[in-house]
Parts: C-alpha cells; structure tokens; sequence
C-alpha cells in the first residue's frame, strides 16, 4: 500500500497482477463535515458487520497540509475496538495535495483491500463540505453524515453535496435541534433531482451509543439490492471512471515532466509571475508545444 | 496565507514519512504526545495518533496496517518497563525490523541503557525540543527513501 502512495514502479505492477481479483468488495463511502461522526459510525457499523462475519476494510482519508506537506491521521483513534480484530484493517491516508476528498492512490488501495478478501470497504472521505465528489465515482453506496448544530447547518449543504448521498445520516441525534435538521434536510432533497429511482432516506443515529446502526444496515442493504436489479449500471461506470482517472493522471505525469524539462519553460513562468502573461495563455501555448498537430 | 509558505506543486507525491505516536499503559493525559505530532505533521511527516490506553498489540497491529516508518512511544505513568519489551517482542513477531522505535515522556535516565537494550534507538526526555526529535528521526529512519 505504501508504494501505491508513492507511486513506485513496484506498484503497478503489483496493482495489475491484483486488478483481476478485484470486484468482489462492496465499496461504502462516508463523507460530511468535519465533528459529525464518521468515523464512530463506521466503527459501529463495522462492528455489526463483524458479527455476521463480514471482513471489513476502512480507508481513512484526512487533509495533508498545504504548507508543510505532512497530516495528522485522527480516524483511527476513534476506531479502538477494532484495532486488534484480525477481520478488520483499518489505513490512515492523507490527501497529499489532491482535491475532491480522496487521496490520488484511494481507489488502488481499495483495490488491493478488495483482492485481500474485504467485503466491505469504507472508505470516509476528508468532508470539507463541497468538494466531496470522487467518493462518488468509487464508491457504490455514499452515506451523507451530518449532525445538528454545526455552524450554517443544512442551508450550508449546498445541492451538490447533498445529491451524493444515497443515505443520510443525522448523527448526534440527541441534541435539541435534531429534528429542525431532519426538516430541513427534507426540504432540501425534495427541491433537488430526483435521485435516479432512489430516495435517499434519512436516519437518526446516535453512533457514540450505537444507536440507530441496525437501521443505517438496513438501508445499505435495501441500496445493495436496489443496484443489483439494475437501479443503475455502477458497474460500467465505476469501471469507465477509474480508467479515465488512470488516464488523466498518466497524462498529467508525462507532461508535466515534458515541461520542467522544456528550456522556455522557466522563461515563462517568469512571465507569469510579472503578469505579462496569463496562465490561460500560457497554457495554450505550452500544451500545443506539447501535442503539436492539435489546437486545443 | 503566505503564499511563498505553500509547498510545490511536485513535492505533494514525494514519499512521506509515516509515523505512529502512541500511548500505551493508564496515563491520564496526552498533552505531550498531541505536541509531539504536531511538530511531525509540521515537519512533513504523516502523523497517525491513536489517543490513551492503549495496548501492546494495538501498538503493534497499528503500526502494522500503517506501515509506519517510525514508531513514538509516549509513556507518563513509569509502566515502560514492562509494557516496551512486549511492543518490542509483538515488533519482532510481526516481521516489523524496519520501523525505527523512539519513546519520551517520563522515563528515568537508569532505564534508558535497558530500553536500548530491547531496541529502542532513543529517548527523549521531558523539555526536550520538538526540532531535536524530528531532525533524530530524519537521521535515523531505518528505512531508505
């Protein structure tokens, strides 16, 4: 897993070798703002799921630093009793500069938790807010955690956010405004696209206790056969999506590289900075350097 | 935000040092441990802390499953004499020769030569400086780059 992050020559080829294997896990993603729990309910939830014997993967995904480049991993520590439970491997992961909520190497680290034997992969994502949209592309079930009395509440979800959940949790549901929260969450999602044949459902839970995880279960099951009878065809797109993402890093890699290298390259950067060129601009006239024939 | 503060684009894929900070044993308190991985994360490090309480085998299980380059042992409560040799031996067992092993809070300066013994390669006393602990681990990181 550790080369994945990297990015070491071992690695692809060791994901390749893996790649056939995988297919088999059921991929739940958990986002949501900061302090709403996600972490506590997928312990829970994984506890439950151990039960009926369920191996069980958890990739934790936090923020790295923009200035010093380093991250400090707190999913874990909420996680204690499964840390020494052979049928639960839990990795901590730092976003390492990506945006969108996942680290770049999430989904092969998923796939190799997948190859292993894991039947279920969570995988919580950092929960900024707005941009939490690759978990979408790799997961197939995302549960939406929120809880009542963070800041703007519900009216800070924008749509975007709020439409990628399948299920929506409003955890901490013992405080006072719990149900003011359920409201308006409703009234969000009635006013929004109607979510593909599927309505997302709301469910109170209080995971610090484990209340309400059997019905959080429930309704991940109820998605889980939805998508087998054909609600949609994640499969495809899941499959199309992490190859266009392979794609786009590969080509994002082999140019970069061809720029640094690129004698004018420092000459125009410079330019950049003194604003006697945009960036725009510049980049047009980089990238048709690079691909020569095409104007784009 | 300081823009010139900002890592560069191409350092985010780097490889990252991976540590864990860890409390094993009763102590009541973490304040320590918290400034310790701060200072990791502030020096680039992946930090992963995993709070009070815990056991020799979540150590060790954790350390494992992260694949940490170094291991910090935070202890206050004088128990390090019994609870370092088994992380230690859990260590072993667990193929885990690479990681390289620290510990701080309060450990008296008698036991350091034993603890060495067992393989923890240093011991940072209380009021040591967060920068002498990182540029150690920087120096002595078992595994290459």
């Amino acid at each position: 897993m550790t080369a994945i992050e990297n990015e070491d020559s071992e690695a692809k080829a060791a994901l390749s070798e893996l790649y056939p294997h995988t297919g088999k896990a059921r991929i739940v993603g958990v986002t949501g703002p900061p302090g709403s729990g996600k972490s506590t309910l997928i312990g829970q939830v994984a506890k439950r799921y151990r039960k009926s014997g369920k191996k069980i993967g958890i990739i934790a995904v936090d923020p790295s630093s923009p200035f010093s480049g380093g991250a400090l991993l707190g999913d874990r520590i909420r996680m204690q009793e499964l840390s020494t439970d052979e049928g639960v491997f839990v990795r901590s992961m730092a976003t390492r500069g990506n945006l969108g909520g996942l680290a770049r190497s999430t989904s092969e680290l998923a796939n190799v938790l997948d190859a292993f034997g894991c039947d279920i992969i969570f995988v919580e994502t950092v929960g900024a807010g707005q941009s939490e949209v690759d978990v979408m592309k790799l997961a197939h079930s995302v549960v939406l955690v929120t809880a009542p009395g963070l800041g703007d509440d519900i009216q800070a979800l924008k749509a975007g956010i709020m439409e990628i959940g399948d299920i929506i949790v409003v955890n901490k549901a013992d405080r006072a405004n719990a149900d003011s929260t359920v409201l308006d969450i409703r009234n969000v999602l009635e006013l929004s696209v109607e979510h593909r044949g599927w309505a997302p459902p709301i469910i109170r839970t209080i995971a610090i206790s484990d209340e309400g995880t059997n019905d959080l279960i429930e309704k991940l099951e109820e998605h889980q056969t939805f998508l087998r009878t054909g609600g949609l065809n994640r499969g495809r797109i899941k499959g199309e999506n992490q190859l266009l993402e392979a794609v786009k890093e590969r080509l994002a890699d082999v140019v970069t590289a061809d720029l640094r290298r690129d004698p004018e390259y420092e000459g125009i950067v410079k330019m950049v900075v003194s604003r006697q060129l945009s960036p725009y601009d510049a980049a047009v006239t980089l990238v048709n350097k690079i691909i020569g024939k095409r104007q784009v | 935000m300081r823009a010139e503060g900002l890592e560069s684009p191409s350092a985010s894929v780097q490889r990252k040092v991976r540590a864990l900070v860890a409390k094993p044993g009763l102590d009541s308190h973490d304040r320590g441990a918290k400034v310790v991985a701060r200072a990791l994360r502030d020096a680039g490090m992946e930090v992963i802390y995993t709070g009070l309480r815990q056991t020799p085998e979540q150590i060790v299980e954790a350390a494992m499953q992260e694949d940490v380059d170094v291991l910090c042992l935070s202890i206050l409560s004088g128990a390090h004499m019994t609870l370092f040799p088994r992380i230690m031996d859990l260590m072993k067992r667990k193929d885990l020769h690479d990681v390289l092993v620290i510990a701080g809070g309060v450990i008296p300066d008698e036991d350091v030569s034993k603890l060495k013994d067992i393989g923890i390669a240093e011991v940072f006393g209380p009021g040591t400086l967060t920068p002498v602990v990182v540029d150690y681990i920087r120096r002595n990181l078992k595994r290459k780059s």
